[in-house]
């Protein structure tokens, strides 16, 4: 059981909703954005969003840039 | 000069900042304070899961009360893409100021015109308020206007380069016949280029590789902004225009040497 996460294979472990996901990954979820699928996610729906095995995933975040 | 206005906004500095490669976040949360901007671009990037999982606290350390947050498209090779990530930005920060840049070679980083465009009109019917960043040219300047764009932000000279005003002439044009407001972004390397930009009549700059890479990035930042304030200050005192025969600033009467006649 293993998903794509920004670019790499990862065992999809325990998780059965993007937000048990994202909080066995460390991600602090503040103004960050995240893809399922090529969908965008609202952060309100991240407890009720399930994730399976070969689901594509980014998680995205502001850095500086001009 | 009247205060500055993008998309009903109004600016009291006519310096825009780039966060990118500043030595620390508190280094450029100075910089940005010394130079009165109100007007920071930001980029987006994948979260590194392995190295910082938590992800970069950048944004934490911008006041939205102070700045307006524009997220960028940098790293953006089609319309597509770009689509893409300023409706990423939206979804993370709920902004929706976004500098659409497109930059399919990453030797010049150019901006493609056709797939600027073509993102460009998506995403101001989408209700963004888009700056895209262009190469100098009168034309799709225009065109952008058309399709929505709340200002227009031409090159001086390639990213980085710190080069000035190249396109000069080009921008001149594009001043000329704008309806719009037009920053010049990218390529300006001292504050005399921005001085330069602001006395031939654009808008606004956008800095970042000058004052970020500068050794003092915030006795930087205060010089663009002084030399700004003089570009405004003198156009509001009134230049002359330029000529091309001389006139002479001492009187050409009473010379030592003259004979009259009387």
């Amino acid at each position: 059981m293993t998903i794509t996460v920004n670019g790499d294979a990862r065992p999809l472990g325990k998780a059965t909703t993007l937000a048990q996901l994202l909080d066995d990954l460390g991600v602090k979820t503040a103004k960050k954005a995240v893809e399922l699928n090529g969908e965008i996610i609202a952060p309100s729906a991240f407890a009720s969003t399930p994730v399976a095995a070969n689901d594509q995933i980014e998680i995205i975040q502001f850095v500086g840039g001009g | 000069m009247n205060p500055l206005v993008i998309a009903g906004r109004t600016f009291h500095s006519r310096l825009f900042i780039g966060t990118g490669k500043f030595g620390s976040h508190e280094l450029m949360r100075q910089a940005i304070e010394a130079s009165g901007s109100e007007l920071v671009t930001v980029a987006l990037r994948r979260v590194d899961l392995d190295k910082n999982p938590e992800g970069d606290p950048l944004i934490s350390k911008l006041d939205p009360e102070k700045v307006v947050i524009v997220p960028n498209t940098s790293g953006a090779r089609t319309a597509e893409e770009a689509i893409r990530i300023a409706r990423l930005a939206r979804a993370a920060g709920g902004f929706d100021w976004i500098k659409l840049e497109l930059t399919p070679n990453l030797h010049h980083l150019l901006p493609d015109p056709i797939e600027t465009l073509k993102a460009a009109e998506v995403l101001a019917k989408e209700g963004f308020k888009v700056l895209p960043y262009i190469n100098a040219d009168p034309v799709l300047a225009k065109r952008l206007e058309e399709v929505g764009t709340v200002a227009v932000m031409p090159l001086a000279a390639p990213i980085g380069t710190n080069l000035g005003l190249r396109n000069r002439d080009m921008i001149e044009i594009i001043v000329a016949n704008a309806g719009v407001p037009v920053v010049v972004d990218a390529g300006l390397g001292m504050p005399s280029h921005a001085a330069a930009a602001i006395e031939l009549g654009a808008d606004c700059v956008l800095i970042n590789t000058a004052i970020a890479s500068a050794a003092d990035p915030v006795g930087m930042a205060k010089a663009f902004a002084k030399a700004i304030a003089a570009a405004e200050e003198g156009l509001d005192a009134g230049p002359r225009a330029p000529r091309t025969v001389a006139d002479a600033s001492s009187p050409l009467t009473g010379f030592l040497w003259e004979k009259h006649d009387h």
